[in-house]
């Protein structure tokens, strides 16, 4: 199913929570929502769902104007952050729900409904626990059942909030894996919520990067990474480190000194750059200043240095350096980024 | 060099022996002297001349009569209550909407004033000098001094127990499953009857016995409004004091045990609760 979201509006006591969102889900793609606590995430996706209603904006599940519907009319399949299973029935009566209660008329025979639950269990491999309540199965079953739970009612489009949030980090990759190969296999149009991204960036086909109830980039992993078109997915995917700059006849500028990279037209904005993303140099026309720490990572060091020409208060970066070059706690560290991004102010 | 003192590890919590015996003790001779002494004398006094005499004085058509009022008015009022505890309490745990502090201070009114001035407000109310009275009297319709009047101071005193008990379980629970329920496709109806009853369900039993208890045993109120008219709007509260007051006591204890017992009934009640679904049964948790 597609799903269309057009100039979305959501507020709560006139703070706006979403603000003009817009986004084109295709078909069967898996998408993630990666945004830090608060950008909005849980509202958009309670807005496709129906739980809630936008302030402004229409969403349209294929040609069908969704907003005309409510959340039982519209098929959806949520995961809730915390699961809401419910608490007095099984696992078996907890995916049978949404079959049980539909109309007569298009309520399964309850053989049926209790062959549905068993596909779905073996599906989500929890075969055997279907008499267990809740309380009674770990934080990755209990996803599971919430997952089969929300598949039992064939949803047109499946939405999960922050799926693998409350679990431990091993269990975490598990099941991250697990979700991909299971919509390799179901080939549901997906959205889910997270604020990891490296989950977003490892699961999904398409990052929507939000922050502050805005979209500031959708795009693949490779896109949002190597190619963040705001200074907020430069600082919030991977890290980066920046400073203010003079554009100046082509020559980028720190403090008044050139930097030795260069640039088109003339402006002052921000630079951003990657760790691996620079140089050692003996050059004049460089970025220079005192390590003020040194750790080393994986294969490599990472030196913290505090940048300023004389008199300017300094500034804080972060690059990567060879393990054996000559830059150790306290010395003077010169560097030229290789890769870099201004943002005009 | 070894050091032969023991060292003993005393969970911090813990009193000394002492202590406890003092405390334990306390309490028990407080319970002794306010609870069991009185409870017992009560049926003491109903059985003293006989187990005879005692069916007698409850077969009295006066008696009888003050049961059989008693029972009606709480099977009105306690089904009533039911239903209103319910709405308000999925109102204010469900809903966010404008007033709703002001509505839960509504809530607890009965328990903050005199159940004696609940009553006079009925009286002024409905009495012969206000407005509301005479017209509805004109119609052949009595409040005061009559069932309806009951009935209506009645369900006013225990109207905040069963939503008491409601509103911070409901709160507790939050919206997440009713919306998981609504998502699946459920109708409100289903979702109340198959997610939220069940959630609440042992609370709601607790509340409901709570009301009926109170609504049997209200004597306040009631007394104002009754006009304790003998063997027509007399309660069993009220049929005790009169007995009482007429110094026929067996009669007075023999009527007053049948409360006494409803207490303990519904106190068993509450324990079986609390032992079969766990320390939370209570506060409807399990
Ligand atoms: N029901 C609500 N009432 C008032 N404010 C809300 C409500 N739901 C969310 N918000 C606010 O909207 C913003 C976005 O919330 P949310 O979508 O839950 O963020 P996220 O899921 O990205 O952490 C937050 O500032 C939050 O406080
Ligand atoms: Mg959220």
């Amino acid at each position: 199913m597609e799903v269309k979201i057009n100039n979305i509006r959501k507020e709560f006591d006139r703070f706006a929570a979403l603000n003009d969102v817009s986004l084109n889900i295709a078909s069967g793609e898996l998408i993630a929502l990666l945004g830090p606590s608060g950008s909005g995430k849980t509202t958009l996706l309670r807005l496709i769902a129906g739980l809630d209603f936008p302030t402004a904006g229409q969403i349209f599940f294929g040609e069908e104007d969704a907003s005309r519907h409510s959340v039982q009319e519209r098929n959806v399949g949520f995961v809730f952050q915390h699961y809401a299973l419910f608490r007095h029935m099984t696992v078996a009566q907890n995916i049978g729900f949404g079959l049980k209660v539909r109309p007569s008329a298009s309520r399964p025979p309850k053989s049926e409904i209790k062959k549905r639950v068993s596909d779905l269990l073996d599906m989500v491999q929890l075969s055997g626990l279907e008499n267990r309540y809740p309380n009674q199965l770990s934080g990755g079953q209990r996803q599971r059942v919430a997952l089969a739970r929300a598949m039992a009612i064939e949803p047109r489009i499946l939405l999960l909030d922050e799926p693998f949030g409350a679990l431990d980090a091993k269990v975490r990759k598990e099941l991250r894996r697990w979700l991909r190969e299971f919509h390799d296999r179901t080939g549901h149009t997906t959205v889910f919520v997270t604020h990891d991204q490296e989950e977003a960036l490892e699961l999904a086909d398409r990052v929507v990067v939000m922050s502050q109830g805005k979209i500031e980039q959708v795009g693949s992993a490779d896109d949002v990474y190597d190619r963040p078109q705001s200074p907020f997915v430069f600082s919030f995917i991977g890290e980066s480190s920046h400073l203010p700059v003079e554009v100046k006849d082509g020559a980028v500028l720190f403090q008044g000194q050139p930097i030795g990279i260069s640039e088109g037209a003339d402006a002052a904005g921000d630079l951003f750059f990657r760790p691996e993303d620079v140089v050692l140099t003996d050059e004049k026309d460089a970025l220079f200043g005192k390590v003020t720490a040194c750790r080393r990572l994986a294969g490599t060091r990472i030196a913290e240095i505090d940048i300023a020409n004389n008199g300017h208060d300094p500034f804080h970066v972060e690059v990567e350096v060879p393990l054996h070059a000559p830059v150790e706690l306290g010395s003077e560290a010169r560097f030229r980024p290789t890769r870099w991004k201004i943002f005009r102010k | 060099m070894s050091d032969n003192r023991r060292i003993s590890f005393r969970n911090p919590a813990d009193e000394s022996f002492s202590t406890k015996l003092v405390l334990v003790a306390l309490s028990l001779a407080f319970l002794a002297f306010f609870l069991f002494l009185p409870l017992v004398s009560v049926f003491v006094e109903a059985f003293r001349e006989g187990w005879g005499t005692y069916e007698e004085a409850l077969v009295e058509p006066d008696a009888w009569a003050a049961i059989q009022l008693t029972l009606t008015v709480a099977a009105i009022a306690v089904p009533l209550n039911l239903v209103f505890g319910l709405a308000a309490s999925w109102a204010i745990a469900k809903f966010e909407f404008k007033g709703k502090a002001f509505l839960i201070t509504l809530i607890d009114l009965p328990f903050s004033i005199s159940p004696v001035i609940s009553g006079l407000v009925y009286v002024l109310l409905f009495g012969s000098g206000s407005l509301l009275g005479p017209w509805l009297k004109s119609y052949g319709i009595e409040i005061l001094f009559a069932v309806p009047g009951i009935v209506l101071a009645t369900v006013f005193v225990t109207f905040p127990f069963v939503a008491r008990e409601l509103i911070p379980l409901m709160q507790d629970q939050g919206t997440g499953d009713e919306e998981a329920a609504l998502s699946l496709g459920a109708s409100g109806w289903q979702t109340f009857w198959y997610v939220t009853l069940p959630n609440i369900k042992w609370g709601l039993l607790y509340g409901v016995l709570l009301c009926n208890a109170r609504a049997m045993g209200e004597f306040g109120a009631v007394s104002v409004v009754s006009g304790r008219i003998r063997g027509l709007t007399n309660t069993m509260p009220l049929h005790v004091e009169i007995l009482y007051n007429e110094y026929n006591m067996v009669a007075a204890f023999a009527v007053a045990s049948l409360l006494a017992l409803l207490a303990l009934v519904t106190l068993a009640l509450k324990t079986f609760l609390e032992l079969r679904f766990g320390a939370g049964a209570a506060g409807g948790r399990h």
